[in-house]
């Protein structure tokens, strides 16, 4: 299971990629070995729209689950994954990179504190993982 | 009273609960209603019941006995006897929707070939396995409009020549849902006089336009304008179909609508009291992740042999469980099979000519009534198909009484549902129908027309 560093990550297995002003989310990849095979990504939110911590990102539907992305941080939305669409399974490939979902500004830096590193993450998933 | 567990396991269950008797259970209930005396008959044997039953049910009259003009939503079309004694059979009688679906391949082949069958019909790219009745189908509509935009868009527009019905249902589905507005209805608004109007009501807030073609009286309407002022907002707009009438007319899908609903009813299903229907849902590919209920695909198994599977389920509430568009998870899987062998018996050509025969009747009786004394069309300029409205002399209830005497049953008494029908009847003509039996239908309302 990979956990990059420099990443944050929120309890409910979404990961923020700060980028200067900007930052950018996606699913973890313990969240998509959990998942299996996702078949579809529904964006639940627009270019432009402003967003706050805790609404719904997306639906991610697997062929055993479908599951709520949660936004970790509050912004407004940059750009969105297109690419999804066509080819949702890169989000169980390559979940860090060509899996990212939106693309957003970082509003209030101080939400990140809320998050957690990769060490942390990664003793959270041992934990459930019992 | 028949339970299937011993006394033994009564007792462990009722000491479990920590109760010492049944009669304990029941302590909730106030005393004077816990265990009412029944005063029935005494029991009777099967030769008794079975006259006792018949007895009741000749006090019934059917289709079979009277000439029937009434629609308004369900139709007297003739049903091939292969239709039931198919029907009949036990491996599709008695298989409910399918639980472990992918071992009921002949209950999955009939429903994909209803699918394709209600695709190719209305033009449309997919249909689901069917919902109850033409009613809850529009319902689902609406359901995936709201989904489709998230919420966000809060006006459902609906003409007043959809069947109140369907309409009903629709409000019942949507009062749930938050700020939703449906209109567009409003008493004396009639979309063929207001076309204009009407359509000027869409606008960014609309999610999804909702008319009926051919419409509740049974007027065929030309909704292209209606439907590009849609799409120009982005709002969504569906259909109510008949399916007799896309044997002849236009479909759906060559009007570029996004969802096609129906009653199935007409095709092999009988009028029976109501129900059960046959609910058509049928879309655009685009809409497919919010299409509700069960949908069958085909594909090859590992063997490389054609299979059929469940598809899509991941839209299903089992699944997808509150974030799902809809709570629907079963299908009418008969009906939908007796529309599938209807229409297989029928033929692409004995459809239209089905539909055809329903046309030039309906046609013929119109033109019959229209030369009466004291009746006339009431939209004489309007094409329509196998329904028609007359302006009556009398209130039709009392028309309706006479033409009993006749064995005749006349048409749907409009007033009943649109105060601004007064002595208005829906006149239904089918294939059933003969050419003697419209016009015994037309002497006997010359003779009901005098004072």
């Amino acid at each position: 299971m990979e956990t990059p560093k420099g990443l944050k990550y929120a309890k409910t297995d979404e990961w923020v990629r700060v980028e200067g002003e900007e930052a950018v989310i996606g699913i973890s990849d313990f969240a998509q070995d959990q998942l299996s095979d996702v078949v579809y990504v529904e964006v639940m939110v627009s270019e432009e729209d402003s967003v706050s911590k805790g609404d719904t990102l997306a639906t991610v539907e697997s062929v055993k689950a479908a599951a709520d992305v949660i936004l970790p941080i509050s912004g407004k939305i940059i750009e969105i994954n297109e690419e999804l669409a066509e080819t949702p399974e890169v989000l169980n490939t390559d979940p860090y990179k060509a899996g990212w979902i939106v693309r957003m500004t970082l509003d209030d830096p101080s939400e990140l504190d809320e998050l957690m590193d990769s060490d942390a993450y990664e003793a959270y998933n041992e934990e459930r993982e019992g | 009273m028949f339970t299937p567990h011993t006394s033994q396991e009564v007792k462990e269950m009722l000491r479990e609960i920590g109760v010492q008797t049944i009669e304990e259970l029941f302590a909730k209930v106030p005393e004077e209603h816990r265990f009412p005396e029944l005063v029935l008959p005494e029991g009777l044997s099967e030769i008794e019941i079975n006259s006792e039953l018949n007895e009741i049910a000749s006090a019934n009259a059917s289709t079979d006995d009277f000439i029937s003009f009434l629609g308004a939503g369900a139709y007297d079309h003739y049903i091939p006897a292969a239709v039931d004694m198919l029907l009949r059979r036990g491996e599709f009688y008695t298989a409910y929707t399918p639980y472990q679906p992918e071992i009921s391949q002949g209950t999955l082949q009939a429903i994909f070939e209803f699918q394709s069958l209600m695709a190719e019909l209305t033009g449309m790219d997919v249909s689901n396995a069917s919902h109850y009745d033409g009613a809850t189908a529009a319902a689902e509509a609406v359901n995936l409009a709201y989904h489709f935009f998230r919420g966000r868009r809060k006006k459902v527009l609906l003409s007043r020549s959809v069947n109140p019905q369907y309409r009903e249902v629709i409000r019942t589905y949507m009062q749930g849902q938050e700020n939703v507005v449906v209109s567009g209805d409003d008493e004396n608004f009639d979309i063929v006089s207001n076309m204009d109007a009407f359509t000027e009501r869409i606008d960014e807030n609309t999610s999804i336009v909702i008319v009926q073609y051919p419409d509740f009286f049974g007027r065929i309407v030309d909704y292209t304008k209606l439907i590009e002022k849609a799409h120009t907002y982005g709002a969504l707009v569906a259909f109510v179909i008949n399916p007799t009438a896309l044997g002849l007319i236009k479909p759906p899908g060559a009007f570029d609508v996004d969802i096609a609903v129906g009653d199935g009813q007409p095709l092999g299903i009988p009028i029976s009291f109501g129900g059960p229907y046959l609910g058509i849902f049928t879309t655009k590919e685009k809409y497919v992740r919010k299409l509700a209920g069960r949908l069958v695909g085909e594909t090859v198994d590992e063997d490389g042999k054609r299979a059929y599977v469940l598809t899509l389920t991941a839209r299903e509430q089992h699944i997808r469980r509150e974030k799902s568009t809809s709570n629907i998870c079963t299908n009418q899987g008969l009906m939908a099979l007796a529309a599938t062998i209807y229409l297989s018996l029928l033929g692409k050509h004995g459809f239209k000519q089905v539909a055809n025969l329903c046309y030039q009747k309906a046609h013929y009786a119109a033109e019959q009534i229209s030369k009466l004394n004291n009746y006339e069309l009431a939209f004489p300029n309007t094409p329509f198909f196998h329904e028609f409205v007359v302006k009556t002399p009398k209130p039709v209830s009392e028309i309706n009484l006479h033409l009993q005497n006749h064995w005749i049953l006349g048409g749907y008494d409009l007033s009943e549902v649109y105060p601004e029908y007064e002595n208005h009847m829906l006149i239904a003509v089918t294939e059933k129908i003969s050419r003697d039996d419209i016009d015994d239908f037309v002497a006997a309302l010359e003779e009901v027309g005098h004072d």
